[in-house]
């Protein structure tokens, strides 16, 4: 029997969240799979019509309700359960939208979940990391049952474009629950990359300072389109915002050029980048265990060479 | 009676660099150092405030896993927890089977909040809260940095990818923590001394009720793919035109 996946899109209203084509990418590699993706929105139509763009999907299915509206996992798990019934696989992206769903929808379906997937060996065996990725672990679903997974999205290219699937309204006669109440949200408003998806990431650790220490990276990320990202102990500090943190706990990226501008690449720090394809260090001190994976150290102080970078390349 | 239930996960204390054993079939953890997982810390260090803050009566902390926890609850109570609950299973125990667990002593226990870590840094699932929250049929708000109670409901600000999103949720609730929520106290050794003497019951996981059925068969375990040792640049001029070079800037 071949694989029936279903995909759950993040969006935020209009635009299909670019971790979704990576889910979707992944759901392609078990040969054979029929991959349907799951718009659940207020207004479906522009993130649907996204979703049916992609390669390799073959439905795209929108449940619209106004309760919608925000992505609230207690309202929306009901909803994908309820789209769950006809497939084998149920995924969504390793983010805090995916991550926070998806693992309610594993205990309303009473199913097992691989978190973080980061490879499909058959449609029972996926392989993920643990213990900070010190460990990748091969799990087999020991059952036939359904089985619930997030998508590690750093180890999978987007899905391409160009694709056509239909676009299916279903409609659920749910009774969801009102217990969780969307407030607000604080996002910062930047022209910069999405630091999830940008080619070119420029991050700083302790050693910045302060907020202010951060506008030699921001100028810098500036002239050559990079995202800026931070280590926990910068953020931790108030240099930077939350949502720039890198790591174990924090965003796991797959960026061509990631540049670590003090930080001691701290084994949480370095679980973050593993999968960048080029890594540059700056860091005064020699020793520090960040020079042991990157491809480009420069030992020296970053407040000299920071500048001196962006003199080079402007 | 108002109840907060922290759970407590026995786990590789974060600073040690832990192998893979040579056949594949673990990790090497015979003797190394275990701690309570960091999350868990923040989230029994944020019932105690709670409780100091007169927003509850009693901070339960909870254990499901081998005898050994025991070590970890009984520092939880010298942190400052009331009492502690371990319920003694062994062998590989999946979310599922702890949620379930946990749920049992939701159900003898009526906490007000149940306050989990976000993720292990084992295992690294980052279930169980959401699991506990779905079979209990009851709200969750997973990734906080800030969490304020109010009658019958609560505040949370959570950490998510586009910056910072604040939800009110019923009580009881389920809430997971985030590395910005607080930080946690350091335990004094007068404490530990009167830890011993506070209450820490056992439960068995299928004296519960719970089977520990296992639906994930862990097949492999390896070392991931070393990177290769780069080079060293002299400075800022020799590093750009290296990235230049390589079509990076
Ligand atoms: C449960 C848990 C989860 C965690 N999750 C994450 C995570 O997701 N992401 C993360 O990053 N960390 C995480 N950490 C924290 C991690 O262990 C480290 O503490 C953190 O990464 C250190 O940040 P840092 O490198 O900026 O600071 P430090 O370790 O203090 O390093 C600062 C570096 O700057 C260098 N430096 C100082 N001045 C200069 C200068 N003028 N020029 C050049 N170099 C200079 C120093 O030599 C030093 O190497 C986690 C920890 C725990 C316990
Ligand atoms: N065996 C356990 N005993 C007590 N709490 C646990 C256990 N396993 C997980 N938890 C809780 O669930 C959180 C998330 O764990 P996990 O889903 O395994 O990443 C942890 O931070 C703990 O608060």
């Amino acid at each position: 029997m071949s694989a029936r996946i279903l995909v759950v899109a993040e969006h935020d209203g209009t635009r299909l969240n670019p971790s979704t084509a990576k889910c979707v990418s992944c759901a392609g590699t078990l040969a054979g799979a029929e991959i349907v993706v799951a718009v659940c929105a207020a207004d479906a139509a522009a993130v649907a019509a996204q979703a049916a763009q992609l390669a390799g999907v073959s439905r795209v299915l929108t449940v619209e309700n106004p309760a919608n509206r925000h992505a609230l996992a207690a309202v929306l798990a009901p909803q994908v359960v309820a789209l769950a019934a006809p497939f084998s696989h149920v995924l969504g992206p390793s983010t805090t939208f995916g991550k926070d769903l998806m693992a309610r929808v594993a205990g309303l379906l009473d199913a097992p979940q691989v978190s973080d997937i980061m490879a499909i060996e058959s449609a029972q065996r996926f392989r993920r990391p643990i213990y900070a990725g010190n460990a990748i672990l091969t799990v087999e679903l020991a059952g036939g049952g359904k089985v619930v997974g997030t998508v590690r999205a750093a180890s999978f290219e987007a899905a391409a474009t160009g694709g056509s699937a239909p676009i299916e309204k279903v409609a659920l006669h749910l009774e969801l629950p009102t217990h969780t109440r969307f407030v607000s949200v604080s996002a910062a408003k930047t022209d910069r990359p999405d630091l999830q998806t940008a080619r070119r990431v420029i991050s700083g650790g302790r050693a910045l300072g302060s907020a202010d220490g951060f506008k030699i990276l921001y100028s810098l990320a500036d002239k050559i389109g990079a995202a800026v990202g931070a280590s926990r102990a910068a953020v931790d500090a108030g240099y930077a915002p939350n949502e720039m943190q890198v790591g174990q706990t924090g965003k796991i990226i797959a960026p061509e050029l990631y540049v670590a501008v003090g930080i001691s690449g701290a084994i949480q720090h370095l679980t973050g980048i593993k999968d960048a394809r080029t890594i540059v260090a700056i860091n005064k001190d020699g020793e520090a265990p960040i020079f042991e994976v990157a491809d480009f150290g420069l030992v020296g102080d970053l407040f000299q060479i920071i500048p001196e970078i962006e003199k080079l390349v402007g | 009676m108002k109840r907060i239930l922290v759970g407590i996960k026995r786990v590789v204390d974060y600073n040690v660099r832990i192998r893979v054993k040579p056949d594949g079939s673990g990790v090497a953890i015979d003797g190394v150092k275990m701690s309570i997982n960091p999350f868990d810390e923040i989230a029994l260090e944020e019932a105690l405030r709670i409780r100091e803050r007169g927003g509850a009566d009693e901070v339960l902390a909870a254990s499901v896993g081998p005898a050994d926890c025991q070590q970890q609850l009984r520092t939880a109570l010298a942190m400052g927890a009331d009492r502690a609950l371990h319920v003694q299973a062994d062998g590989v125990l999946e979310p599922l089977v702890v949620a379930r667990a946990l749920l049992k002593l939701v159900e003898r226990e009526q906490p007000l909040l149940v306050i989990l870590g976000k993720q292990a840094i084992d295992d690294d699932n980052g279930q169980t809260g959401q699991l506990l929250a779905a079979l209990w049929n009851r709200p969750q708000a997973t990734y906080a940095s800030k969490l304020e109670l109010a009658d019958g409901s609560a505040r949370v600000t959570r950490e998510v990818d586009a910056g910072l999103e604040t939800l009110e949720v019923d009580l009881p609730a389920v809430v997971t923590t985030d590395l910005r929520l607080n930080e946690p106290r350091y335990v004094k050794l007068p404490d530990i001394m009167k830890a011993k003497k506070k209450p820490l019951d056992t439960l068995g996981l299928e004296a519960l009720g719970v089977s520990p059925r296992q639906q994930l068969r862990l097949v492999r375990f390896e070392p991931p793919p070393q990177r290769q040792k780069g080079i060293r640049v002299k400075d800022a001029a020799e590093l750009v035109a290296a990235l230049k070079k390589k079509g990076l800037l």
